[in-house]
């Protein structure tokens, strides 16, 4: 079992090494997960219900379910 | 009263946003099959040659897929932030295909993906070839949650809404996954995307034959990939068929608006144009009998009886009795702490009117009316691109076996300028198939006025532009690292 595990691990080591024009896609995910995570969500998407409790959630939308016109 | 910009805006932002998503999506599926299908080739023949074909056409499926990654993560930030009410509303109906997709996204693309890429000459050919087909099937099967979650939205099936957590609660997974919708639209949305890999892999090939250079390479991938797109086509076009039946039973205005249909009937006409009509074919489309009845907008709008006596009713009476399911909810909510007996009579009110619950936030009857012209003519654009492509693919493959290809230089030019074609074929069918069901998120249950956060404008016209730009700036990475990559060329020759 260790030894899959180790096999596994070097396996994905030696292939993100041996990279040649893969290694640019790498440096745009993690760009795009960095502008996705910590710009976007951090600072443009607050979730609406975030930092409510479960009953608080409920009231709120069933108020604006009642209410929206 | 939420305002207008607001549900516009929101609704803008979303299109946006899932159109540039589905830019990379059905390139995905589809260069995932040729690829696969090139090297399967190689394991069989052992001939190099299909190798580094395969190797050629993976690059640029890993370039695409690396720039699209989580493009659809954005979609699910809009949620939360724009589109609350409808998050919460729909409960685990929608969460639940979400979180299956994701989690099988991630293992099988994170195992499979990084044998394909990293496992040449590490793991047997067999093995190789399985990852690489796995990897394929695990995009399809990524697909088929997200469907799943949208064939919902557009026919809601398998829950019961518990006025109690305000939400809808799934009570048969089956009839949520084995959706009669979620079933064509996984084939036509699966299929489209061979049928934009091929077209891809032809245009790109095709720019090689214009520059004289791989031809063999050329050549021999035009093949694979034309037999694969016009399957693809084909399956493409059974699937659209049983799609217009299911579109004709769940939600009629789509089709209506789709074919600009004022008043329906029997023997219904296809407008293949404005003022050119065929006669009774949208009525073999949608029900598969020449004398089958359509309903037309005003149909639909002020009530009809159908040929076999079934009464359908009105807007306005669906207006009257969703209002009545609102009032109902309230009455229950407001009653349910210290009233048992009045808030169980609101209940059943409630239940006896709930599936008309979202019409109780429609003003008038015109709203349940579609952008007809958007649809209509996104619908011929989506046939219309859908027929020549097939054409220009079949000319292509008898073009190469009566090995002529090579000097027809006008072919190739169509063939690659037919690239940007086959991508606005798709997205004019998400617009059929997304601004047609307008004004509803969820067909009858909850409108796009109703399902938005109560943020302000400025706040979604803010993220709209910086979305905008970001995209912008990403699809233009990916351009250039995919051209780059293919004016470095497959480097067999």
């Amino acid at each position: 079992m260790k030894r899959t595990i180790i096999a596994i691990y070097n396996f994905y080591i030696e292939g993100f090494k041996n990279m040649t024009w893969g290694r640019q896609l790498w440096w745009v995910i993690l760009l795009k997960v960095i502008i996705l995570f910590l710009v976007l969500r951090a600072f443009f998407f607050r979730p609406v219900l975030a930092g409510k409790s479960e009953q608080q959630k409920i009231e709120h939308i069933s108020n604006e379910l009642i209410n929206r016109k | 009263m939420v305002e207008t910009a607001l549900v516009d805006w929101s609704r803008l932002q979303f299109a946006m946003t899932a159109g540039y998503h589905w830019l990379f999506v059905p390139l995905t599926l589809g260069l995932a099959v040729i690829m696969a299908i090139m090297e399967t080739v190689y394991v069989v023949t052992g001939d190099e040659f299909w190798k580094k074909t395969a190797k050629f056409w993976m690059k640029l499926f890993g370039i695409n897929f690396a720039v699209g990654i989580a493009t659809g993560i954005i979609l699910e930030f809009e949620f939360g932030t724009n589109f609350s009410n409808y998050s919460w509303f729909v409960g685990d109906i929608f969460g639940a295909p979400l979180a299956i997709e994701g989690i099988l996204a991630f293992f099988m693309e994170a195992t499979f993906f990084a044998v394909m890429f990293f496992g040449w000459g590490k793991v047997s050919k067999r093995f190789h070839l399985a990852a690489t087909w796995l990897t394929g099937i695990g995009a399809a099967i990524s697909a088929i949650w997200i469907l799943v979650a949208n064939s919902w939205m557009q026919h809601p099936v398998g829950m019961e809404f518990n006025p109690d957590t305000v939400r809808h609660e799934m009570v048969d997974f089956w009839a949520l996954v084995l959706n009669p919708v979620a079933i064509s639209k996984f084939f036509h949305s699966v299929f489209s995307g061979w049928m934009t890999g091929a077209v891809f892999a032809i245009g790109v090939s095709c720019w090689y034959l214009l520059k004289k250079r791989e031809m063999r390479f050329a050549l021999a991938s035009i093949r694979v990939a034309a037999i694969v797109g016009i399957v693809g086509t084909f399956a493409v076009m059974f699937s659209g068929d049983s799609s217009a039946v299911h579109v004709a039973e769940y939600q009629p205005m789509k089709l209506a608006a789709a074919e600009g249909l004022e008043n329906g009937g029997q023997r219904a006409p296809f407008s293949i144009v404005p003022g050119l009509e065929v006669p009774g074919v949208l009525s073999v489309l949608a029900t598969h009998d020449i004398n089958g009845f359509v309903p037309g907008i005003n149909n639909l709008l002020d009530g009809y009886t159908t040929p076999n006596g079934e009464v359908m009713p009105s807007a306005e009476q669906k207006i009257e009795r969703g209002k009545r399911a609102i009032a109902a909810f309230g009455e229950y909510r407001a009653l349910s702490g210290s009233d048992p007996a009045g808030a169980a009579e609101a209940r059943k009110v409630l239940d006896e009117n709930i599936d008309y619950f979202g019409y109780g936030y429609i003003d008038s009857p015109q709203e349940l009316v579609p952008p007809v012209g958007l649809v209509y003519w996104a619908f011929r654009i989506m046939v219309g691109l859908g027929g020549a492509l097939l054409l220009l693919m079949c000319v292509v493959l008898w073009a190469v076996y009566k090995k002529r290809l090579a000097s027809m230089s006008w072919l190739q030019w169509a063939a690659l300028l037919s690239i940007p074609l086959v991508y606005i074929a798709g997205q004019a069918g998400w617009i059929v198939a997304e601004c047609g069901r307008q004004p509803w998120v969820i067909e009858g249950l909850l409108p796009v006025k109703a399902a938005v956060s109560s943020v302000s404008v400025a706040a979604v016209q803010t993220t709209f532009f910086v979305f905008v730009a970001i995209f912008t700036l990403f699809l233009v990475i990916e351009l250039r690292i995919l051209t780059n990559a293919i004016k470095k060329g497959p480097e067999i020759e």
